[in-house]
C-alpha cells in the first residue's frame, strides 16, 4: 500500500454550557407533519437525560437522525434517495417510478421493480434540548428498515448524537421500538450484550402505541448503551 | 460476507480516529466530565447505510459572500476587536467539503456570553449575539466576520479560565463526520492550563484547534484574519464491514 500523508482530524471539544445561542436557530422537535399523511405513522418520543448522580441533565441536546417510513435516507449516498439519482450511482435507482406505499414498501430489496420516492420535505433530522427538569420530547414518523451491510434489513431505528457540557464529544446511541420483531435479529442490536439491549428500546407508556418513552442515563446500572461509530 | 443483493451497494465507511487524536470522555480534571461520561465500555458500532447519510443543510442556508467587507462590517457597531476567521473544511484525505453547515457561537469581547445561564460580571453588548452560520464554498472555504471573544471565568478549579475561543458545530457529509469543537487563537497564554484544551493527548491533533494570524485574510484598516482549516474524518477505501 503507498505511503500516503493524511491531515490529523480536527480534535472534538466540549459544547459548553451556552450552545443553545448556536444551536436554537436549527432546532426542531417535531418533524411528523412533513412527511406525507398517508405513510406516516406519528410516534412521540418523550425521556429525561440523567447524570452519574441521578440529577437531570438540563443543558443536554439529542440530535436525531432517521429514515422516512419508507426506509429512505434524505442524502444522496442512499442510493433510493431522489438525490441519488442524478448521482449516477446503481442500475436500479434510476428506474425511480413512484408508487403508493404497499406491503412491500419497506423492503428496499423489492425496489428495482417498485420504487416508492422519497419524501421530499421530510429531512428526517431532528435537534431536541433538554429543558430545566433534564426532559426531551419529540415528535417524528416511525421510519422504515433500511439495509444492513450484510444485506439484511435492520430493525427501525433513529440515530442519536447527545452533546452536553462535561462530554468531550458526542454520545452515540439508538432508538428502537416496542414490539418490533426484527429487534431481535438486528445487526447492531446483536452486538450488545443481552441484558443491556433494554436500554435502547423506547417503552409504550399509554394504550396509544404512538406515545414511546425513552431515557438517557448517562452513567451506572441501567447506564444507556453508547457506540463508537 | 453473505447475503450481499444487487440491492445493496459497496458503501464506504468513515475511518476511525488514531489513538490519543481525540479526548477520552473521562477527562478528571474537567470536573464536568466525571458525572456525564460513560463508565461503561462503548460498543463498537460498524457503520451502516445510518451512520453514513446524514443530515444536509445547505440549500437552505446557502450564505453568500458573509465576509465580503467592501460593504461594511456586518457587525456595525459590536465592540472588541474585529476579526475574520476563515479556513477550509476538508477530509482527512485533504478532499474539499463543500456546501457543508458550520454554525458558530462564542462571548463577546468582555467575556459574557448572551445566555441567561451566563452571569459572568462582565458587560453584555447589545449589538453582539455571538451566533453565526456559513456554508463551505465549493472549495470547501468558510468565512465569518466576528469579534474576538475574551476570556472567561468558569468554576473548574481555583481561578480558572477559559482561554479565548470559538464555538464550531460542522455537519459534514456523514451522521459520523459529526463534529462540535472549539477554536483557539495562537499564542494565548491561558491554553497550557485548559484542561479542555489539554483533554487530547496528541500535540499535533491538539495544534489543529489552535488558528493562525492571517496576514492574507487580514483586511487593511478593518480587522485582522486567522485562519482555520477543519479536517473531518476520511472515507474508508475498502467497503464496510459485514
Amino acid at each position: 500500500m503507498p505511503l500516503t500523508l493524511t491531515l490529523t482530524p480536527t480534535p472534538s471539544q466540549t459544547v459548553g454550557p451556552f450552545f443553545s445561542i448556536g444551536f436554537d436557530p436549527l432546532a426542531v422537535r417535531d418533524i411528523a407533519s412533513t412527511h406525507p399523511s398517508d405513510e406516516r405513522e406519528r410516534i412521540t418520543i418523550a425521556g429525561r437525560v440523567v447524570d452519574g448522580n441521578g440529577s437531570p441533565v438540563p443543558d443536554a441536546v439529542l440530535e436525531i437522525w432517521q429514515a422516512d417510513a419508507n426506509g429512505i435516507y434524505a442524502h444522496p449516498e442512499d442510493a433510493h434517495s431522489d438525490s441519488a439519482h442524478t448521482e449516477n450511482h446503481l442500475d436500479d435507482a434510476q428506474t425511480g417510478s413512484a408508487q403508493a406505499g404497499g406491503a412491500h414498501a419497506n423492503d428496499p430489496r423489492q425496489r428495482a421493480t417498485s420504487q416508492p420516492a422519497r419524501s421530499p420535505a421530510f429531512t428526517g433530522f431532528l435537534r431536541v434540548p433538554t429543558n430545566d427538569a433534564g426532559e426531551f420530547r419529540f415528535t417524528t414518523i416511525r421510519p422504515g428498515r433500511v439495509l444492513a451491510p450484510n444485506g439484511a434489513l435492520q430493525a427501525p431505528h433513529l440515530a442519536v448524537s447527545i452533546f452536553m457540557r462535561g462530554l468531550l464529544k458526542r454520545l452515540v446511541t439508538r432508538i428502537y421500538f416496542p414490539g418490533e420483531e426484527s429487534n431481535t435479529s438486528d445487526f447492531v442490536l446483536s452486538l450488545v450484550e443481552e441484558q443491556r439491549r433494554n436500554t435502547l428500546i423506547a417503552r409504550r407508556t399509554s394504550a396509544n402505541s404512538g406515545e414511546l418513552e425513552w431515557n438517557v442515563i448517562l452513567q451506572g446500572e441501567n447506564e444507556t448503551v453508547f457506540f463508537e461509530v | 460476507m453473505s447475503g450481499k443483493t444487487s440491492a445493496h451497494p459497496q458503501l464506504l465507511g468513515y475511518r476511525r480516529p488514531a489513538p490519543g487524536t481525540q479526548p477520552e470522555y473521562l477527562h478528571p480534571a474537567y470536573i464536568s466530565s466525571i458525572k456525564r461520561a460513560p463508565t461503561k465500555p462503548l460498543v463498537h458500532l460498524p457503520q451502516t447505510i445510518s451512520e453514513i447519510t446524514g443530515p444536509l443543510f445547505a440549500s437552505e442556508h446557502a450564505s453568500a459572500k458573509s465576509c465580503d467587507m467592501t460593504r461594511g462590517s456586518s457587525h456595525g457597531e459590536a465592540l472588541g476587536e474585529r476579526v475574520i476567521v476563515t479556513g477550509r473544511l476538508l477530509d482527512e484525505d485533504a478532499r474539499a467539503l463543500p456546501n457543508a453547515l458550520i454554525e458558530i457561537w462564542q462571548a463577546n469581547a468582555a467575556g459574557r456570553y448572551f445566555h441567561k445561564w451566563d452571569q459572568h460580571d462582565a458587560p453584555l453588548d447589545p449589538n453582539f449575539s455571538g451566533v453565526g452560520r456559513a456554508v463551505s464554498d465549493a472549495q470547501g472555504r468558510y468565512c465569518f466576520v466576528t469579534i474576538k471573544p475574551g476570556a472567561y471565568p468558569w468554576k473548574n478549579h481555583y481561578n480558572a479560565w477559559r482561554p479565548a475561543h470559538i464555538h464550531f458545530s460542522i455537519f459534514g457529509p456523514a451522521f459520523a463526520t459529526r463534529l462540535v469543537t472549539q477554536m483557539y487563537f495562537p499564542g494565548d497564554p491561558l491554553l497550557e492550563s485548559d484542561p479542555i484544551f489539554n483533554s487530547t493527548a496528541d500535540e499535533n491533533a491538539r495544534k489543529r484547534l489552535v488558528s493562525t494570524f492571517d496576514p492574507q485574510a487580514t483586511v487593511p484598516e478593518t480587522a485582522l484574519g486567522y485562519s482555520f482549516d477543519i479536517v473531518l474524518r476520511g472515507r474508508e477505501a475498502t467497503p464496510l464491514e459485514t
